[in-house]
């Protein structure tokens, strides 16, 4: 669907970063400074690269070599900011019409009236962006976005600037305009569970330069023990794809089953054809070489030990290949480690704590 | 007390509106220029932009009279360019009230250019590239966008430039002289009755009418200015 292959030098940064995206969402994922928006910045024509081309379908946007170069107001992308960028003089109907009176084809494409209700912003019409918040910003951002009618949305870390309750609400409206709309979204964002949450495809980008790129739980795993122990340990995760089981409704738990075992997340997870992607930090993960019986920890997962990694620091990586497939990272101290003989090879029990699982990520959670 | 004094003379109503004129044109014609000059310097960067940026400063540093006298150098009736618009095109400023709308305009100027400039530095520029990426064209952009978001420096830079012109004198007086009711502004008039014996009531008379003048210019442009700062414009 879209394809880029591009350079680009800035002073002492250099982006050299070939990708490719289909339908549905496609994850840039980095540390900030990588380069994922400066690569959103070259897809939507607002800045050049020194080399390469992107093509979205069959039409070529920019072919350098070629001489190519199709401006930003032809190529039909359409573009999500952080913080929205609403035009400040203009009330949030005429945002929303903006783009409407450059496209001439508008109104065979998407419908108005669909995209005011998804977006649920039907009362905010009237009002200037001044006095909406952060969240309703967002919503309108999406639905200008929308109205021009484009190709490919761009989406550039659009919940960054704000609180948990709307990030969940509007990753629940990007869902609904990938699903209700279809068009393909590429999605730039530093924050693990919304692409766990999202992304078909994650495009991982480190110093300019793609790193890893495939599906979600494939990806957002460290590859090498290096990777593991150099990265912050809070910050260090592993997504695992579950099916959805049954909702205990005394407790208000949901139980997600996968080969190696099944874990459960509170509140309703509503049953769905397709796995739901639960995002678990490694430093919350505990690890026996028996099931202990008697402990608050309900979540077991079967594994064996893939490596270890471990140098001088008190804390080694311990990755495990799981029963039936997949890859969980955990931490532990060195201590602990020597004290189980943890190796490759070793069978051990992977053992999780539901409340330290965050569901509100995790797509359809309802409250318990 | 005889009001009769406070009532205005002929040549001094002729001056008044004669002013009002010079510098409703000298800002009405000049704005547009003044618009494109501080969107070029705040926007592009180009070989010879700091001779630009000087040139258009120039007349805010020189002596008035300087500024006077090369427009009558380039611009008088023997000028380098005066003589072609005069034999081409029978145009003619000097000693005429559109040479005194030049030279008002010109003092002006780099007035009007920095108040705009700054206002356009101060946009967001993803706001124009939101615009692109919503299928603007970049013409559209510039007066969808750009110049309702620059309009609060706009207002600012017109009023300076209009209140600049009702009081030029020395480069006004060096290019068109000072001629009743051609080129006899209120600065002039006053000035010439500054000159004459009997002269001090007439140049009190015009002293509280230029004061009237500046107070409203000032009051209104305020008024407009935080207008367009509230709703940043009127919607298109």
């Amino acid at each position: 669907m879209i394809d880029v292959a591009v350079t680009l030098r800035q002073g002492a940064f250099f982006l050299d970063a070939a990708f490719s995206g289909g339908p549905g969402i496609t994850a840039l994922f980095g540390r900030s400074g990588t380069g994922k928006s400066t690569l959103i910045a070259l897809i939507a024509g607002i800045r050049r690269p020194d080399r390469g081309g992107i093509r979205i379908g069959d039409s070529v946007l920019v072919d350098i070599e070629a001489g190519v170069w199709v401006p930003p107001h032809r190529r039909r992308i359409g573009l999500v900011f952080q913080d929205g960028q609403l035009f400040p003089h203009l009330t949030v109907r005429q945002n929303l019409f903006y783009g409407r009176r450059f496209r001439r084809d508008a109104q065979s494409g998407i419908d108005v009236d669909a995209v005011i209700a998804t977006l649920g912003i039907e009362a905010l019409l009237p009002r200037r962006p001044a006095k909406l918040s952060g969240g309703e910003k967002q919503r309108v951002a999406l639905g200008r976005a929308l109205l021009a009618n484009p190709t490919l949305l761009l989406m550039d870390e659009p919940l960054a600037s704000l609180d948990m309750a709307r990030k969940v609400e509007i990753l629940a409206l990007i869902e609904r305009v990938r699903d209700d709309f279809g068009i393909p979204i590429v999605y730039v964002s530093h924050a693990v569970e919304e692409v766990a949450r999202l992304a078909n495809t994650v495009v991982v980008l480190d110093q300019g330069r793609v790193v890893a790129d495939g599906p979600p739980s494939a990806v957002l795993v460290p590859r090498t023990k290096e990777s593991a122990l150099a990265t912050d340990r809070f910050s260090l995760v592993s997504v695992l794809e579950f099916r959805v089981g049954g909702y205990d409704d005394r407790y208000g738990l949901t139980e997600l089953r996968r080969s190696a075992g099944q874990i459960f997340l509170t509140g309703k997870v509503p049953p769905r054809p397709g796995p739901v992607r639960v995002v678990i930090h490694a430093t919350d993960v505990a690890l026996a070489s028996h099931v202990p019986d008697r402990v608050s920890i309900r979540n077991v997962l079967r594994a064996t030990v893939d490596d270890v990694a471990r140098d001088c620091h008190p804390i080694a990586s311990v990755r495990l290949a799981l029963q039936g497939g997949g890859h969980l990272v955990a931490l532990a101290t060195r201590q602990a480690v020597d004290e189980l003989q943890l190796g490759p090879g070793k069978p051990v029990y992977a053992l999780l704590k539901t409340v330290a699982l965050d569901e509100r990520p995790v797509g359809g959670v309802n409250a318990a | 007390m005889d009001i009769g004094v406070f009532t205005l003379s002929l040549a001094e109503w002729t001056a008044v509106r004669l002013t009002l004129r010079i510098a409703a044109t000298a800002t009405a014609v000049s704005l547009p220029f003044g618009i494109a000059v501080a969107y070029g310097l705040a926007r592009w960067q180009f070989p010879g932009k700091g001779l630009i940026d000087g040139l258009v400063h120039l007349p805010l540093v020189l002596p008035p009279v300087v500024t006077g006298y090369m427009l009558l150098l380039v611009l008088g009736r023997k000028g380098v360019i005066g003589s072609v618009l005069a034999d081409t095109f029978g145009i003619v400023f000097s000693f005429r009230w559109t040479g005194a709308a030049v030279a008002a305009g010109i003092m002006g100027f780099p007035l009007m250019v920095r108040a705009i400039r700054l206002s356009i530095e101060n946009i967001d520029r993803r706001l124009e590239a939101a615009s692109g990426t919503l299928g603007a064209p970049p013409v559209a952009t510039f007066f969808l966008v750009t110049l309702p978001l620059a309009l609060p420096g706009i207002i600012a830079g017109a009023i300076l430039s209009f209140a600049k012109a009702l009081g030029e004198f020395g480069a006004t007086i060096t290019f068109v002289s000072n001629i009743p009711g051609e080129t006899q502004t209120i600065s002039a008039l006053i000035y010439t009755y500054t000159q004459v014996p009997d002269g001090d009531i007439g140049a009190m008379r015009l002293m509280l009418v230029a004061t009237a003048i500046a107070l409203i210019a000032l009051v209104s442009s305020e008024m407009m200015h935080r207008q367009a700062q509230r709703r940043l414009t009127v919607a298109p």
